[in-house]
């Protein structure tokens, strides 16, 4: 369901950045760029917060016209961006909170992978095969959710 | 339960292969020898320091990191957790294990105690490779005063 997934590295280049409308890839760079500035904000301000536990879902970082932007960060600093359509507006907030832990799952796999170094580009293909899945369904949802306006109206 | 077995003698191999099969004979090959084990627990480090943590949330502190360390790391990979941590705030700390699984099954006293550290040298790595992991570089070095009981001292590098 999402748009467009960026893997950043603790240093902030990014080791995996995928979207689906491949012909205006560099709008969705930019935008994951300027939302790492949010993440850092937000990792900052829970750092000072007097809260017990620290969570590592960061939540929305920003909206825009057309999209909205989540943001997830990991014990060792590696940040999840996902870029998410606006006109989407059945994902809920779990919904995120899932593809997020997905995504986790399988960057751990990749780091436990003995062929790949930390801090390379992520190669894997089982890692790509999950990110396809959660980016096809934004292709499959839509129609659906236009069909079943057409058919109230 | 047999994991704890089969990492045991895979490490035993590997101390044995590693030693006597060095790049070149003289000191000079045993200190490789020794940096290659560390090499790989180091590596063994970074992906476990990027699994065991998954679902904890995110550490607040420095000794928050070293308490995993010795609680969460020392449970996953000896089935044990450390029996002692020391700090002097500065910086350094000293993790004492009392029966350290890898050592327990050789003596107990002073015999074989010169043997002790290549023994030690995949478990400084682990450490290192986790606190890297987690955001802290560090110098891991282990001591045995007398087997099984080790102490590993981690000097946080600060940068």
């Amino acid at each position: 369901m999402a748009v467009c997934v960026a893997v950043i590295a603790k240093e902030n280049y990014p080791l995996y950045i995928r979207s689906i409308p491949t012909e205006n890839e560099l709008k969705f760079h930019y935008m994951v760029h300027t939302s790492l500035d949010v993440v850092d904000e937000k990792i900052s301000a829970m750092g000072k917060a007097l809260v017990d536990q620290r969570e590592l879902y960061l939540g929305l970082l920003y909206p825009t016209e057309d999209y909205k932007v989540y943001g997830y960060v990991t014990n060792s600093k590696v940040k999840f961006v996902m870029v998410v359509d606006s006109s989407n507006t059945a994902l809920r907030d779990n919904e995120i909170r899932s593809m997020f832990r997905k995504l986790h799952n399988s960057y751990t796999d990749v780091m436990c992978n003995p062929f790949y170094n930390p801090g390379d580009r992520i190669q894997s293909r089982a890692f790509d095969s999950m990110v396809t899945s959660m980016m096809i369904q934004v292709l499959s949802r839509a129609p659906c959710c236009r069909a079943g306006e057409a058919l109230w109206a | 339960m047999a994991d704890a077995a089969l990492f045991e003698f895979l490490h035993t191999e590997m101390v044995a292969e590693l030693w006597t099969h060095p790049s070149d004979p003289g000191p000079g090959g045993q200190k490789m020898s020794l940096s290659v084990l560390e090499g790989m627990g180091f590596r063994v480090g970074q992906a476990l320091g990027e699994r065991l943590p998954q679902e904890t949330l995110a550490f607040r502190e420095e000794l928050d990191i070293l308490k995993f360390l010795c609680k969460d790391l020392w449970v996953a990979v000896f089935q044990k957790q450390m029996d002692s941590l020391r700090t002097n705030h500065q910086g350094t700390y000293v993790l004492q294990d009392d029966s350290f699984p890898l050592l327990i099954r050789m003596a107990s006293g002073l015999q074989y105690l010169e043997e002790a550290p290549k023994f030690l040298a995949f478990t400084c790595g682990l450490l290192r490779g986790t606190l890297c992991i987690l955001g802290i570089k560090s110098l891991v070095t282990a001591s045995v005063a007398s087997l099984p009981t080790c102490k590993f001292q981690v000097v946080i590098q600060k940068t």
